[in-house]
C-alpha cells in the first residue's frame, strides 16, 4: 500500500531514495538541500535497509564515493547545489566515461559564483549540454512538484543503470523547500542480482573487471566516443519526457520547466479567462530534451514564449527546435527571484498581443 | 659447443624451459602477461610483483578490488589481475571509500604516488584515514611526477633538481617536503603506517612483509592501512638504475627514514 503524506520536497527525495532500494547515499551539506542528508542521518537506515550514508568531507570526494560504489553495482546517489554540482563535475566526466550509473540532485541556487541560496535554473546548460569535460551528457530529469522528487528517484535509478550512465534530477530550491502533499511507492529491497561488468572481486573463471575511462590510443579513444554517441541515441529515441496542456487549440504556446512551467501553467489559466488561447509544453527530459513538440507545434501557433529563471538557457533548444518558423520569445527572473504570473501575462501581452502580429 | 649445450644445464634442455614442471621461480597468477611500461630499474614492478604475491598466497583474487591513480601507475590494472578501478586524479581514497563501505567484505587497496597522494588528493587521503576507512593505501614515494616527466612533487627533497624546480627545491618559495604518511599516523583512524624500500633484496622481503600484514589488519577490520614504498625515478632523476638506488640511501632515506610509524596495539 502506498503512503500519502505532507513532505517538503528534499525530506521526500530523501525518503524516496530509501525506498527505492538505495545502497549509498555520499553528500555535503549545502543550502539549500542539507535537509537530505539530515533526514537520512536522523532515519539510519542501515537498521532497516542497510543502506549506508556518508558525510563525505566534500563534493569532490562525494561524486567519487558514488564512482566507487556504482562501480560495484551499487544503487548509489548524492544531493547538492548549485556551487557544489559545480565541483561533481570532473567525477561526472569520469563516470560518463567509465559509464557508471548514479543518480544525483541539484536542487539548483542562483549564481555564479557563491551566489544566493534563493531557486534559479541557472545550470540547465550545465546539467543538459555536458557539464564536465568531454562528449558526454547526463539523463537530466526536472520535477514540478514534490511528487515528481518521488517519482523520479525511482524512474532515475531505473534509467541511470538501463543505460550505466550518470543521471541527474534538476530541481530548483523552490521545489526541495516547498511543502506538498506526496504518494510514497512501497519500500522496495535492495538490488542482489548484478550485471556482469561490476567490480566485486574477479570471478574463478573469468576475466577480471576493469573500469576506466582511459583509452589513450586515438583510434580506441574514438571507438568508445561513437559507442557512447550511439547510447546517447538510444537515449534519446526512448526516454523523451514532456507534458502538454491545452494545446489543441492553441493559438500560442508557454513553455518553462520545473519551477518555471508551474508557474506557466497559472499563467496560462489565467490568460484564458482573458480569452488568450494559450498552451503548455513542458519538457520533463531536459536530456533528452522533446525538440519534436515544438517542431510540430511550430507551423500551427503565432509563437512561443519561454519563461526561465534563468537569463534564458533551455529558449535556445527551443529556438532550434522550431528552425525560425514560429517567434520565439523569452521571459526571465534571475539571481533568485521567481516571475510572478502576472509579470509573465504582462510581458506575454505587450510582445504578442499588443506589439506582435 | 652448440647454443644449446652451453644452457644445458642438466636439469633440461634449453628449448625445455618453456614447461611448467622445469621452472623454478615465476610470477603469481595475480600478475598478467601483460609486458610492463615502467623504465628499466623503476620499483613499480617489484612493487606490483610483490603485492600480487601476497593476494595470491593469501588467496584472495577474488576477493579483491584495486583502484589506480593518476601517474606513471595508471595503467597498473593491465598488470595486476583483480578487478579494478580507475579513479580521476587524487580521487583513488573517495573511491576506495564508496567500494568498501558498500562491500565490506571486499578487500581493497589503492596504489598511488606521491602527486596522486600528497598534492592534488591530500584531502581524500588525510580524510579516509581520518575516518579510519578499513583499506590498503600503497603510496609510491619517489619524489617527483614522473608521468609527465620530472616536475616537482610534494616530496620533493630540497635542493632536489626537477623540471619545474631546475635550480633545486627552494623550500622558501616553493614549499617543504610534505611527509604525508608522518601526518596520518598521527590520525587515530589509521591502524598501521609504515615506511618502506625495494632498491635491496632485504627490503623487498621486508616490504612485502608489511604488505601481508596491513592485509591482514584489513580483515581485522583495524582501519585504514598505509604502506609508504621509498622508490625511485631513474628516467627523471637522470640516473642509472643503480645511481638511483643509491640516491636512495643517500638522499631519500635519511629524509623519509624507513620503519613502522604506527603498528596496532598488541601487534
Amino acid at each position: 500500500m502506498s503512503e500519502i503524506k505532507l513532505m517538503k520536497g528534499n525530506e521526500a527525495l530523501a525518503e524516496a531514495m530509501i525506498r527505492a532500494g538505495c545502497d549509498a547515499y555520499f553528500g555535503y551539506p549545502i543550502t539549500p538541500q542539507s535537509e537530505v542528508l539530515e533526514y537520512l542521518s536522523a532515519e539510519v537506515p542501515l537498521r532497516n535497509t542497510g543502506m549506508v550514508v556518508l558525510q563525505a568531507e566534500s563534493e569532490v570526494a562525494a561524486i567519487n564515493m558514488l564512482y566507487g560504489a556504482g562501480g560495484c553495482g551499487k544503487r548509489v546517489m548524492t544531493t547538492s547545489s548549485s556551487p557544489g554540482i559545480s565541483l561533481m563535475q570532473e567525477g561526472l566526466s569520469y563516470m560518463a566515461g567509465a559509464e557508471i550509473p548514479a543518480l544525483l540532485c541539484n536542487i539548483n541556487r542562483g549564481g555564479p559564483g557563491l551566489g544566493t541560496i534563493q531557486p534559479s535554473q541557472g545550470d540547465y546548460n550545465q546539467a543538459t549540454k555536458g557539464g564536465g569535460h568531454g562528449d558526454y551528457h547526463l539523463i537530466v530529469l526536472a520535477p514540478s512538484s514534490v511528487q515528481e522528487m518521488v517519482d523520479f528517484v525511482k524512474l532515475g535509478f531505473e534509467l541511470a543503470e538501463k543505460y550505466r550512465n550518470p543521471c541527474m534530477i534538476l530541481a530548483d530550491g523552490a521545489i526541495g523547500q516547498m511543502m506538498e502533499k506526496v504518494e510514497l511507492f512501497d519500500q522496495m529491497p535492495r538490488k542482489t542480482e548484478f550485471p556482469d561488468w561490476v567490480t566485486q572481486g574477479k570471478p574463478k573463471d573469468n576475466e577480471r573487471r576493469i573500469l576506466t575511462s582511459l583509452f589513450i590510443q586515438s583510434e580506441e579513444m574514438e571507438q568508445v566516443n561513437l559507442r557512447l554517441q550511439k547510447k546517447y541515441d538510444e537515449i534519446r529515441k526512448n526516454e523523451l519526457r514532456f507534458e502538454t496542456i491545452n494545446t489543441e487549440d492553441a493559438e500560442y504556446i508557454f513553455t518553462g520547466y520545473g519551477l518555471g512551467a508551474r508557474i506557466c501553467r497559472k499563467t496560462m489559466e489565467i490568460g484564458r479567462e482573458k480569452g488568450y488561447k494559450i498552451g503548455l509544453v513542458r519538457p520533463i527530459s531536459l536530456f533528452p530534451f522533446p525538440y519534436h513538440v515544438y517542431e510540430e507545434f511550430a507551423p500551427k501557433v503565432n509563437g512561443i514564449l519561454d519563461v526561465e529563471m534563468n537569463a534564458g538557457q533551455m529558449v535556445y533548444d527551443v529556438k532550434l527546435a522550431v528552425e525560425g518558423k514560429t517567434r520565439v520569445e523569452f521571459y526571465g527572473r534571475m539571481g533568485g527571484m521567481i516571475p510572478s504570473p502576472d509579470d509573465i501575462l504582462a510581458y506575454f501581452e505587450e510582445k504578442f498581443i499588443r506589439g506582435g502580429k | 659447443m652448440s647454443e644449446n649445450q652451453i644452457y644445458d644445464t642438466g636439469v633440461c634442455a634449453l628449448e625445455d624451459i618453456r614447461y611448467d614442471e622445469f621452472l623454478i621461480y615465476k610470477k603469481p597468477p595475480t600478475l598478467t602477461d601483460n609486458p610492463m611500461h615502467y623504465c628499466p630499474g623503476c620499483g613499480h614492478g617489484v612493487v606490483h610483483k610483490i603485492f600480487m604475491e601476497v593476494i595470491h598466497e593469501m588467496g584472495l583474487q577474488g576477493e579483491t578490488i584495486g583502484v589506480t591513480p593518476v601517474g606513471c601507475s595508471v595503467f597498473a590494472y593491465h598488470y595486476l589481475n583483480v578487478d579494478m578501478q580507475e579513479a580521476a586524479h587524487g580521487r583513488a581514497c573517495a573511491v576506495a571509500t564508496g567500494i568498501k563501505r558498500t562491500m565490506p567484505d571486499k578487500i581493497v587497496f589503492t596504489y598511488q604516488g606521491d602527486g596522486d597522494l600528497a598534492a592534488i588528493g591530500t584531502a581524500e587521503t588525510i580524510h579516509a584515514c581520518n575516518r579510519g576507512e578499513n583499506f590498503l593505501i600503497i603510496f609510491i614515494n619517489n619524489g617527483i611526477y614522473g608521468m609527465t616527466s620530472g616536475q616537482m612533487a610534494p616530496t620533493t627533497l630540497p635542493g632536489m633538481y626537477s623540471t619545474t624546480s631546475p635550480y633545486g627545491r627552494d623550500v622558501k618559495t616553493q614549499g617543504h617536503p610534505f611527509k604525508i604518511t608522518d601526518l596520518v599516523a598521527s590520525l587515530p583512524g589509521t591502524a598501521y603506517v609504515t615506511r618502506q624500500s625495494v632498491h635491496k633484496t632485504t627490503n623487498v622481503r621486508k616490504c612485502k612483509k608489511a604488505l601481508e600484514k596491513a592485509i591482514k589488519y584489513q580483515q581485522q577490520g583495524l582501519g585504514t592501512c598505509l604502506v609508504e614504498v621509498v622508490s625511485n625515478c631513474p628516467s627523471n632523476w637522470k640516473m642509472t638504475p643503480l645511481e638511483s638506488n643509491k640516491y636512495i640511501d643517500d638522499a631519500m632515506i635519511p629524509f623519509y627514514p624507513l620503519g613502522d610509524l604506527k603498528v596496532p596495539e598488541g601487534k
